[in-house]
């Protein structure tokens, strides 16, 4: 705990987040939201914030490895937990199966939404890595895409499950 | 769309969340799995100066299948009892409810007590927790008690958790042998409210004929409606039953409000075709 900051009498807490295996300090007032805290605290853009009430999935990351809304948690309570970030699935050079798959298949266009795919399929795929179309349409019920018609998204969701059991050891 | 300052507490027990909450009384709200409150925060429409957050308590996320039920902690998120297979076993009906929850991705974090302790009208698990007969246990600080869920739900986002108290666990008993349970509700999109929902319950006697037909409705009252339907096909063979009766039967029982989602007369028709759909499902399951 440190002195107040910001807002007159708000208490600041000094946390630290476990994100894409680095450790990050932070020094946030309770009510400051995880997606927030990704973004303006640790600078971790790629957490895109949409509706931040839960509807829109743009915000989603990992937590403990399972998608999890970042605007409907509290950086202070994330402590302790293990969050993956969109930045922690892969990079340009070497590409996360899912990453990888939404090229092959134009899965995006504007981008806005992608990141929140990228982490909500790379957990699915995890658990179930052959899905049929329908448990991949189910998978993704909970992201909104404004672009595409989701038929890409689905697509690609698909290609992410063939290409990790093609390269086992090689996703998150 | 952030959330008003708070004071926070993260109590590492129990017993120092009941204080806390016994300290902060009505200024105090409980956070578990966040997934209703957050959304009412970070709107503003609602400002708790004091929020206690209880997911730091060790064992409140266990999910056990008990004699007669499966009992849930505080902390049981509603996808951890969706893979429960033994609680599947005891009550199928759990995972046949859960699946309709809002998102997998909400399913993650959300809690199905906090779900009760919310009482959403179109809250999937509060028909759950009715249909069943089953309880919440309440604790606060030097006491607790069980509370039935016929007296839980109290109006709509109002359950019969005072100030003080944390909701632990409930418990979902299961059903008699010879029965079987669906979960079915129309939403405008999958994962959104219900329009209209029911958990339906069929219980067969030894000859194969309907024991008993029982029903609870989401989205169509202020809190979970259930209804004794067996009048309407008791003693009929399952396979050949009058489901449709029992459908007109509940549509004239229940009393919906029209919104923007949907008016009153295409609830009170979905009450009919949904309660002839889930009861003709679950009977099939109950052999």
């Amino acid at each position: 705990m440190s002195e107040p900051a910001g807002r007159a009498g708000e208490q600041v807490y000094d946390v630290v987040l476990h994100v894409n295996g680095v450790l990050r300090p932070a020094s946030v007032p309770a009510r400051r939201l995880l997606s927030d805290c990704l973004r303006h605290d640790l600078r971790l853009t790629g957490t895109h914030v949409g509706c931040e009430h839960g509807v829109c999935g743009a915000c989603t990351v990992l937590v403990d490895g399972r998608p999890m809304r970042s605007c409907l948690m509290f950086a202070v309570s994330a402590q302790g937990s293990e969050i993956t970030t969109v930045e922690g699935l892969g990079t340009p050079d070497d590409m996360h199966p899912v990453q990888q798959a939404f090229r092959e298949c134009h899965g995006l266009q504007c981008g806005f939404c992608t990141p929140g795919f990228l982490t909500t399929i790379a957990a699915f795929i995890e658990e179930n890595p052959e899905p049929s179309e329908e448990e991949a349409r189910e998978a993704i019920s909970g992201n909104l895409c404004r672009c595409t018609g989701y038929q890409n998204i689905v697509k690609a969701t698909l290609r992410a499950a063939e290409l990790s059991r093609d390269s086992p050891g090689e996703s998150t | 769309m952030k959330p008003s300052p708070f004071a926070y507490s993260a109590p590492t027990s129990l017993a120092d969340a009941l204080s806390v909450l016994a300290e902060v009384g009505a200024d105090g709200k409980v956070l578990a799995g966040g997934q209703s409150l957050v959304p009412i925060l970070n709107m503003r429409l609602a400002a708790p100066a004091h929020i206690v957050d209880i997911n730091r308590i060790p064992d409140l996320g266990f999910v056990r299948v008990e004699d007669g039920g499966v009992r849930v902690g505080a902390l049981a998120r509603h996808a951890d009892i969706e893979g429960d297979d033994a609680a599947y076993g005891a009550l199928p009906l759990l995972r046949q409810a859960l699946r309709l929850v809002a998102h997998p991705v909400i399913r993650n974090r959300g809690t199905t007590v906090g779900s009760l302790a919310h009482a959403d009208p179109s809250g999937e698990m509060t028909a759950v927790l009715a249909l069943t007969g089953g309880s919440v246990e309440l604790a606060r600080q030097g006491s607790s008690r069980t509370v039935f869920a016929d007296e839980f739900f109290l109006a709509p986002l109002e359950s019969a958790v005072e100030p003080g108290e944390l909701a632990v666990s409930a418990f979902f008993p299961s059903p008699v042998a010879m029965t079987g349970t669906t979960f079915v509700e129309v939403a405008r999109r999958h994962g959104d409210y219900a329009v209209c929902g029911l958990a339906a319950m069929v219980t067969l006697e030894q000859d194969g004929t309907i024991g008993q037909a029982r029903a609870a409705y989401i989205s169509v009252g202020p809190t979970p409606v259930v209804l004794d339907l067996t009048e309407a096909v008791h003693g009929q063979r399952a396979a050949e039953a009058d489901w449709a009766a029992a459908g007109q039967l509940a549509q004239g029982q229940v009393d919906p409000e029209p919104d923007i989602h949907a008016s009153a007369d295409y609830r009170r028709h979905l009450v009919g075709v949904l309660t002839a759909r889930a009861l003709h499902e679950a009977a099939g399951r109950a052999a």
